[in-house]
């Protein structure tokens, strides 16, 4: 395990590589997703309003 | 087939459709890219001459693919956007320029981390690297481009000019190592012949590609699902779609 | 496809093909400026600036590498399997500096022939495998042909 973790001396390189890997597709994912969803929310509150008015 | 790409490309049926592939297509992304982790991190042996470095290959080359790949969609569904006035092909190509600049900038910084070990410099100035440089500022002009024109039609159809006119960058990335003597070593998986690459280092590498290419759709459909709803918020599908779900 | 249609697609290959010669014709002319390193014969024949710095590539002769008593001072033959430059460097070595391996060193030509190096990187190739199975090639190779040059 702690071989592993030491990646021959190249740990540094390898698990920053690897951690911003996981962050860029982490970002990329999460906030596209929030959008969609803010937006989507948006939208029905604006039609629940309208629809409230009319009654 | 022209029938379904036509009946598809309506946005209704875009969003629909998207909404249905999207669990399925993220799954497969989330499974081939931990697999690809293991193989690459735990299965792989070490290489003959960059020891335990190289690893660091299984994300900075699929990064450099999807970054070329990326590019090529955008540019063709500008080229689409701007013939045929599409508007899912103008949503693809807009949704794609955030997701490009990622992986190109995951390439950047990998390669970089990658560099420092193994040829002694973070960065050098040799054609392989700097053209990788200007499709980064490629990316982020076309966004700069598209979010200073406030009317999306016309932003679409001059950032498809600005994505067509820059994809003669494309071939200069790829061809740069055969080109000229650049300090960045030659192709390994698609140059003529058998791949120099040991088959146990090769799984983990199509493993993370195909993973990346998988998430790259994902993450597509999500961003266009989001831009539709902007653009047609208006339209009679979207209240439609709306009073249903309230 | 309506007239307007063609007209515009024809409107964006000719703007695409346009680019593209452009493109080509000034890559063609600066092919001597995007050159990263000179090879040893382009050195040897006079291609490379005389008397200001410039890039040195090549493979690391086998057997050449010799190092100073302050062990920080280091000599080898940069190859190109046509003509070779001697080189000087100072200071710290990459990872991959090895015989054998390519190698891109900064530096300007001595008027002894010497490349005196004020940065030294080293090129890797495109070949990845295991150590084992680099071993076994390696023995392979050296039964069939003992001088075998491995292309840069």
């Amino acid at each position: 395990m702690d071989s592993f973790l030491h990646m021959g001396g190249y740990a540094f390189y390898v698990w920053t590589s690897y951690a911003l890997a996981l962050v860029v597709l982490s970002l990329n994912w999460i906030l596209p997703r929030r959008a969609l969803h803010k937006r989507w929310h948006a939208l029905l509150r604006r039609e629940q309003s309208s629809t409230g008015k009319a009654a | 087939m022209f029938n379904l790409l036509h009946r598809l490309s309506s946005p209704p049926s875009f969003f629909a459709f998207a909404g249905r592939a999207l669990p399925w297509l993220l799954g497969g992304a989330l499974l081939l890219i931990a697999a690809g982790c293991y193989q690459g991190l735990v299965v792989a042996p070490a290489d003959y001459q960059q020891g335990d470095s190289y690893r660091i290959m299984f994300v900075h080359v699929p990064s450099a693919w999807m970054s070329l790949f990326i590019y090529m969609v955008m540019a063709a569904a500008g080229a689409i956007a701007l013939v045929w006035r599409i508007k899912l092909a103008e949503v693809i190509a807009s949704a794609s320029a955030p997701i490009g600049a990622s992986f190109t900038f995951l390439t950047l910084v990998t390669g970089a981390l990658w560099g420092k070990p193994m040829w002694g410099a973070w960065w050098v100035w040799d054609a392989r690297l700097t053209s990788e440089l200007i499709l980064l500022f490629l990316y982020l002009g076309y966004m700069g481009l598209e979010s200073a024109i406030p009317d999306k039609r016309s932003a679409a159809r001059a950032t498809a000019i600005l994505a067509l006119v820059g994809s003669v960058n494309i071939p200069i990335i790829h061809f740069s190592v055969e080109w000229w003597n650049t300090l960045h070593q030659g192709a390994t998986v698609t140059k003529l012949g058998a791949p120099s690459i040991h088959p146990s280092m090769l799984l983990p590498l199509l493993l993370m590609a195909v993973g990346f290419k998988l998430f790259y759709f994902a993450n597509l459909l999500v961003r266009a699902r989001c831009q539709m709803l902007e653009r047609e918020q208006r339209s009679h599908w979207v209240s439609t779609l709306i009073k249903e779900a309230a | 496809m309506t007239p307007k249609r063609t007209q515009r697609l024809l409107l964006i290959t000719g703007l695409v093909v346009g680019v593209g010669i452009a493109a080509t014709l000034a890559s063609l002319a600066f092919r001597e400026n995007m050159l990263f390193f000179f090879a040893p014969a382009q050195v040897l024949a006079g291609d490379a600036p005389v008397g200001r710095n410039f890039r040195l590539g090549g493979l690391v002769e086998a057997g050449s590498i010799q190092r100073a008593g302050d062990g920080l001072t280091v000599d080898f033959i940069v190859s190109d399997g046509a003509a070779t430059v001697p080189v000087r460097y100072k200071g710290l070595l990459p990872d991959l500096f090895r015989e054998g391996q390519g190698v891109v060193a900064l530096g300007r030509l001595e008027t002894d022939g010497r490349f005196m190096a004020e940065e030294v990187l080293a090129k890797h190739d495109e070949n990845y495998m295991p150590p084992e199975v680099a071993e076994a090639l390696k023995t392979a190779q050296d039964n069939k042909q003992p001088l075998a040059g491995r292309p840069m």
